[in-house]
C-alpha cells in the first residue's frame, strides 16, 4: 500500500453520523464549535452546574449533546475533525454530562436488595428483574395492532441503536478477565455474525430498514428521535466507555438480551401481520433464536463470572440491568401514548 | 466452556440445555439440523416455536427444572 493510500482517512459517505441539527443552547454551541474547525481554535463549554435531579433523559438539549460526544469514540461525525475525540475540553464536558446522566438513573433506578455471590445466584436474580418488569410493551402493540405507519416508526427509534448494534458493549471486552470475558467474546462474535458481514445483525437491521422504505444510512434519523431514544443509547455508551462500570455494562447487555426473544417474535409476528415478508422479519426472526442464546450466557457466564471474579460489582450489575430496563419502559410509554393519542412518536423534522 | 475438540452440554436452571462444540442434531430419520451459530440452546420446557431451539418461552410457561442433579467429581476442563 502506498503512503499516498494511507495518508488518505476519509471513509466512506454515510459512515459517519450527519451533524444533528441543535436542540438548545448547549447543543448549539457544541455542535457549532465542532465544525468550526479543529481543536486548537476553540474549546468546549463546562456544564458542570447541570442538575442531575432534573429530568434529563427527557432533555432534549443534554441528551444530544451527550450523544454526538459519544459518537466521537465510534465513527465521528460529518465535517468534524476526528481529533476532538481527545481534546480535553471535549472529554470533560462529555465526564459532565455522563457523571449528571449516572446519577439521574442512580436516584430512580430500582434495584433488589439481594445476595448473589455465585454466577447461578446472578443469573437468577437478573431473570427475577427482567420478568417482573411488567411495563409497556411496544413489541406487544406491534405484534397486535400497530400500523405500517406506527410500525416504521418503532424502525426509526430502533435504528439509532441497531445500526451500530452491539458496539457500546464490545467496549466492556478488554476491561474483563477470564469467564466473563470469553462468554462476551461468545456473545460479541455472534452479533457480529461471527465474522460473515451479511449475518452481522447492524446489516440484518439495515436489511430491515430497506424492506420497509426506510433509510439505511447510519445515524439517518438522529433528528427524528426523542430524548429518551437517544437516552437508551447514551446510557449503553456511557456504561462501556467508563471502566469502572464494567459491572453496569455487563448487567446492561443480560437485561437487553433478557427481554429480546420473546419481544421479537412480536415483532416479526407484527410484521407478517401487515403483509411483510422475510426481508424484513429477517432481523427479528434471527433474534429469537440468538438472544435465546445469549441470555443464559450473559446472566450467568458474563455477569454471573464478573461478580463471581469481583463480588463488589454486584451493585453496578443490578444497576446496569435496571436502568436498561426503565429507559426502555420510559421510552415504550413514551411512543405508545403518541399512538394511543393518533398521533407520531418522532420530532417534527423540517424538510 | 468446552475444550475446542470436544462437545459441552450446559443445563441451564428453570432453561434451555445450551449447546456448544461440534456436535450434529439430526432428526430421527438421521437428517441434520442446521445449525446457525457455534453455541446453540436446545428448547426442554416443550414450549418453543423454533423447536429444536429455544426461544425464550420457557421463561412464561411456568417450566422449572429439578435441583436434585446427581454430579461426578470431576470437573471439565475450561
Amino acid at each position: 500500500m502506498s503512503s499516498a493510500t494511507l495518508s488518505i482517512q476519509r471513509p466512506a459517505a454515510g459512515s459517519r453520523l450527519p451533524l444533528p441539527a441543535a436542540r438548545g443552547p448547549l447543543s448549539e454551541q457544541v455542535l457549532g464549535t465542532l465544525a468550526a474547525g479543529g481543536p486548537g481554535t476553540a474549546v468546549l463549554p463546562s456544564a458542570a452546574g447541570i442538575d442531575p435531579t432534573s429530568d434529563l433523559v427527557a432533555d432534549e438539549d443534554v441528551q444530544l449533546t451527550l450523544f454526538c460526544l459519544q459518537e466521537l469514540h465510534y465513527r465521528g461525525l460529518e465535517d468534524v475533525d476526528d481529533a476532538w475525540e481527545w481534546d480535553v475540553s471535549a472529554i470533560a464536558l462529555r465526564r459532565d454530562l455522563e457523571d449528571a446522566f449516572e446519577a439521574h438513573l442512580r436516584g430512580r433506578v430500582t434495584v433488589p436488595d439481594v445476595v448473589a455471590t455465585t454466577a447461578d445466584d446472578v443469573a437468577r436474580v437478573l431473570f427475577g428483574m427482567t420478568a417482573s418488569s411488567g411495563g409497556p410493551s411496544l413489541a406487544r402493540f406491534v405484534a397486535r395492532k400497530a400500523s405500517l405507519a406506527q410500525l416504521r416508526e418503532v424502525l426509526v427509534h430502533k435504528s439509532v441503536y441497531q445500526l451500530k448494534e452491539a458496539d457500546p458493549h464490545t467496549w466492556a471486552i478488554p476491561r474483563l478477565t477470564g469467564r466473563a470475558k470469553a462468554a462476551a467474546v461468545e456473545i460479541q462474535a455472534d452479533e457480529y455474525g461471527g465474522g460473515h458481514l451479511a449475518s452481522m445483525h447492524s446489516e440484518l437491521f439495515r436489511r430491515t430498514l430497506r424492506a420497509l422504505d426506510l433509510d439505511d444510512h447510519y445515524g439517518a434519523y438522529v433528528d427524528a428521535v426523542p430524548a429518551v431514544t437517544l437516552a437508551t443509547s447514551t446510557f449503553m455508551s456511557l456504561a462501556g466507555l467508563n471502566r469502572r462500570l464494567r459491572g453496569a455494562i455487563t448487567g446492561h447487555l443480560a437485561a437487553f438480551e433478557m427481554t429480546s426473544s420473546i419481544p421479537s417474535r412480536q415483532y416479526a409476528d407484527g410484521m407478517r401481520r401487515l403483509g411483510l415478508g422475510e426481508d424484513a422479519t429477517g432481523y427479528f426472526d434471527e433474534h429469537v433464536e440468538a438472544d435465546a442464546v445469549h441470555e443464559q450466557i450473559a446472566g450467568r457466564d458474563l455477569a454471573g463470572g464478573l461478580v463471581e471474579a469481583e463480588p463488589h460489582l454486584l451493585g453496578d450489575v443490578l444497576f446496569g440491568a435496571g436502568a436498561c430496563l426503565l429507559l426502555d419502559d420510559l421510552a415504550a410509554a413514551r411512543h405508545l401514548a403518541a399512538f394511543d393519542a393518533g398521533t407520531s412518536s418522532l420530532r417534527e423534522v423540517a424538510a | 466452556m468446552s475444550a475446542r475438540d470436544g462437545v459441552e452440554m450446559t443445563l441451564c436452571p428453570d432453561g434451555p440445555i445450551l449447546v456448544r462444540g461440534a456436535a450434529h442434531i439430526v432428526t430421527s430419520d438421521g437428517r441434520t439440523v442446521a445449525r446457525n451459530r457455534p453455541t446453540v440452546a436446545l428448547c426442554r420446557c416443550g414450549g418453543s416455536a423454533i423447536k429444536p431451539f429455544c426461544d425464550g418461552t420457557h421463561k412464561v410457561n411456568g417450566f422449572t427444572t429439578s435441583d436434585g442433579i446427581e454430579v461426578s467429581d470431576t470437573t471439565v476442563d475450561d
